[in-house]
């Protein structure tokens, strides 16, 4: 059923956040640490699992697909309830410190990228609507 | 008729933010195909238009959620709020590929030191130059530029004060705009072409918001990769903000 895939991601998202809590504040960090990230690990690894035996028909990936897929229009979502009129009225501190940290860090991403030896490329123009997982739904 | 239109609306506020969205999508794959030969993804123009709607609901409201305020659009509020946002990229995981993601490991902690560190001494420096002198204030803005969340959190762990905590949000804000934003253009530059890029992009880059949705105006399979770096940054920002870099900014100012 696709709920069973849903729910296998809900459960992962909630023990993720809920662990992510859980560091923070034995970090002493007052917010969530990585909580996402462990969420993901989680379903990764529960996916390898369930795979492996074969407990993971294609309806039940359906169900955590769609939301992979629904991903761009929650982004596009975000976006439209940002607070871009603060963000533009925070006059030329703002402006010059976020300016400057982003352009140090694009000429260090862009270095580190260069050092990786030429992997086998990936076929560009790729879209959400084009995916085959995509397509199932 | 209208008002039972509006009516409508408003109470299914989810269901509107699908349809606004929808239309959105709708509105920027036609632009992306007939105005730029599909040069420009049509999920940059997407993410330009959403902060366009933003822009405009935060003149119309004078609130701070952009056109969630709006309250016939309130839905977008729970469409794009922390939840689903999280719901989305933790299903986004589905598609990892294990070996890409362990090989390009160290190198991702690496990065997501380094993004963490550089934007702070940037920020911190702009601070300097604009005539902040006080470890404090200056330890918030260089936090600021870390992320939008990092900043205000280590700003009140530190104690400072709110017209200071308002500049700090908006270098964030304005920080993961200009990811959103460049991301598609700096592709090239960047060599975003790789998981193991992806995951440099994403420890460097911060905020998982500016991250995803660059990394999505790119290529959509990246995502992954850069979201689960990416989403250690916050918490790391918040850990070392108000702890070591304070304590690092304090022994050099004073």
């Amino acid at each position: 059923m696709i709920i069973y895939g849903t729910a296998l991601l809900a459960v992962c998202h909630l023990l993720g956040i809920f662990l992510g809590d859980l560091l923070g504040t034995l970090l002493g960090a007052k917010t969530n640490v990585g909580g996402v990230g462990i969420a993901m690990i989680l379903l990764i690894c529960a996916r390898l699992y369930m795979h492996k035996r074969g407990m993971m028909p294609q309806l039940t990936e359906m169900g955590v697909s769609f939301w992979g897929a629904m991903y761009i229009p929650v982004v596009v979502a975000m976006a439209a309830q940002q607070n871009v009129v603060s963000a533009l009225r925070g006059g030329p501190v703002a402006l010059l410190a976020a300016f400057a940290s982003v352009l140090a860090c694009a000429g260090c991403i862009a270095l580190i990228n260069r050092s990786e030896r030429a992997a086998p490329e990936w076929d560009a123009g790729a879209d959400a609507d084009q995916q085959p997982t995509a397509h199932r739904a | 008729m209208i008002e039972l239109l509006e009516k409508t609306a408003k109470h299914n506020g989810l269901v509107t933010a699908f349809a606004l969205v929808g239309l959105v999508m709708l509105v920027s794959m036609f632009l992306s195909r007939r105005l730029t030969f599909g040069r420009v993804h049509g999920s940059a123009i997407a993410i330009l238009i959403g902060l366009g709607l933003a822009y405009w609901g935060g003149i119309q409201t004078g609130g701070k959620q952009g056109i969630a305020d709006v309250s016939l659009f309130a839905g977008v509020g729970l469409m794009g709020g922390a939840m689903l946002r999280d719901f989305a990229i933790v299903a986004t995981a589905f598609e990892v590929q294990v070996v890409e993601a362990r090989k390009a490991g160290l190198i991702g902690v690496f990065a997501l030191l380094l993004g963490t560190l550089l934007p702070f001494v940037v920020g911190a420096s702009v601070a300097w130059a604009f005539g902040y002198r006080d470890a404090v204030s200056i330890t918030t803005i260089g936090a600021g530029a870390v992320t939008y969340i990092v900043g205000p959190v280590t700003g009140a762990a530190i104690g400072a004060s709110s017209e200071v905590m308002a500049l700090s949000i908006a270098t964030g804000l304005v920080k993961a705009i200009i990811v959103m934003v460049g991301t598609p253009m700096a592709a090239r530059f960047l060599r975003l072409k790789t998981p193991r890029s992806a995951m440099v992009f994403g420890g460097l880059a911060g905020t998982v918001s500016g991250v995803s949705a660059g990394l999505a105006a790119t290529d959509r399979r990246l995502v992954p990769y850069g979201a689960l770096v990416a989403t250690f940054h916050t918490g790391l920002g918040c850990l070392l903000g108000p702890s070591l870099l304070f304590f690092a900014t304090r022994a050099l100012v004073a």
